[in-house]
């Protein structure tokens, strides 16, 4: 049984087509990269997915439990199963880190609240944010608060986790405290959606790598193959591009 | 007429007089106060009617936005004679002190809908994404993370609106309204210097406005340092 099932998805703003018939599928714990040009649909897949962006055909299942997109109460399920983490820190601005990370669970998820802040505290220590826990968002710099994100995203227990180029608004020199921030989340059993444009990153934790065009997934296989060996054009000529520099 | 009104002071600052502006004072205030809090009131729901999408509110959403484009292009003045002769047919005997609170919370309401509704679009959509995509309700996105960012885009405007409107009311006294304005008309009528009279309206409406201000400015700088 896969974990999540993507079949045919499509979605459009206006009448502009931005997903066509999408269909990639993943494993329990598995780590999917999705890699390709700006514009190819991979950002709108991840937003389709967890509901931000309405699908205009194709289904969504979930460890086989099919997802309504059209119904509240079924995206909103999918929701507590999946978290994302943006490109735009969107760490809430009025609220300190600590609040940031426990007001899911204890607005949503109703857990008492001394429970909610010990989970948060174990997880901000996990991804080295603790001693900032009182801070705001706009004290902390782009990749603390990229930490402190994922650390929300975390706190809902979520089986799949969504990660939308949470490296492309930083700092060359502070990718990387993110990007160690993720490669220790990959062997938790978590199944994770990366959108990235950093290659070696995504080659080295990528279980499989689906290459993205207009749109549509060009090809799709494992980091060794689409990297050294693809058989679409299309991904040769992006693979080659991008590590050329 | 330095003489004059040196001569009048006595007399002018007698019980019956103090009594009589602080009474037409507490009209303005009232007006003003009672009229932009349900103003305030209802131009929040106005402004968040807005920001929903759901089609069963369609008709209300509608209805607010003529509602805030409609009244915000009619003069104050205009918006006091159309409810007075709304009014005195349907309720008689309502006060005119009555009308122009209702007059007041009409026009407010307009205007302070849409200082509110651009208080509440300065919040960035991720804000309102991330909270989304944490299945917090519109309600809780709302209470939770949009107004608390949106106060300090509000607050100011909001407090300029109101101090303008302490000024503004003095137009009721073309209703007969004893506010402010027309009880300096009546002093001065009852053969009190100009000088003195409007002298001491001044005073008043400086006293009642500058202290708004500075509290508005108060909160603005805690709001700025949260």
């Amino acid at each position: 049984m896969k974990h999540l099932e993507i079949r045919g998805l499509s979605s459009a703003y206006g009448s502009v087509r931005v997903l066509r018939d999408v269909s990639l599928d993943a494993d329990k714990g598995e780590v999917v990269s999705l890699i390709g040009p700006s514009g190819s649909g991979k950002s709108t897949l991840l937003r389709v997915l967890i509901g931000l962006t309405p699908p205009t055909a194709g289904e969504v299942s979930i460890a086989s439990e099919r997802v309504n997109y059209r119904n509240r109460r079924s995206v909103k399920a999918v929701r507590d199963r999946m978290s994302i983490v943006f490109q735009q820190y969107n760490l809430f601005q009025n609220m300190t880190v600590l609040r940031n990370v426990t007001v899911a669970p204890i607005k949503i998820k109703k857990r008492p609240r001394a429970e909610a802040e010990a989970n948060a505290m174990a997880l901000l220590e996990r991804v080295g944010m603790a001693e900032r826990k009182d801070a705001y968002p706009d004290e902390l710099s782009g990749g603390q608060q990229q930490r402190v994100a994922i650390a929300r995203a975390l706190a809902t227990n979520p089986e799949i986790l969504l990660l939308d180029e949470v490296t492309s608004a930083l700092d060359p020199e502070r990718v990387n405290e993110v990007l160690d921030t993720i490669r220790a989340l990959t062997s938790e059993g978590i199944t994770m959606l990366i959108v990235s444009h950093e290659m070696a990153f995504v080659r080295e934790v990528s279980t499989r790598i689906a290459m993205m065009d207009e749109g549509r997934i060009v090809e799709c296989g494992s980091p060794a193959r689409i990297f050294d060996s693809p058989t679409k054009a299309r991904t040769r000529d992006f693979v080659s591009k991008i590590l050329k520099h | 007429m330095l003489e004059q009104i040196a001569e009048q002071i006595p007399l002018f600052f007698g019980y019956h007089n103090m009594v009589f502006i602080l009474q037409a004072a507490g009209r303005t205030l009232g007006m003003t106060f009672v009229g932009c809090s349900v103003g305030f009131a209802f131009g929040f729901l106005i402004a968040v009617l807005r920001q929903t999408t759901l089609p069963v509110l369609f008709l209300p959403r509608l209805l607010g936005i003529a509602y805030v484009e409609i009244f915000r292009r009619i003069p104050f003045l205009v918006i006091l004679f159309i409810v007075l002769f709304v009014i005195e047919p349907l309720m008689p005997g309502t006060s005119l002190f009555g009308i122009a609170t209702v007059s007041v919370c009409l026009l407010s309401t307009a205007f302070l809908s849409e200082i509110i509704r651009s208080g509440l679009e300065s919040v960035p959509m991720q804000q309102i994404e991330g909270a989304t995509a944490l299945n917090l309700s519109g309600l809780q996105t709302l209470f939770m993370v949009i107004l608390p960012q949106s106060w300090k885009v509000i607050l100011p405007p909001a407090a300029a609106f109101v101090v303008m409107f302490i000024k503004d009311t003095s137009l009721a006294s073309q209703l007969g309204v004893i506010e402010m304005t027309f009880a300096g008309e009546m002093l001065v009528n009852r053969g009190f210097s100009p000088v003195l009279g409007f002298g001491v309206v001044l005073v008043c409406y400086f006293a009642m406005s500058y202290p708004l201000s500075r509290l508005a400015v108060r909160l603005e700088k805690r709001l700025e340092a949260s």
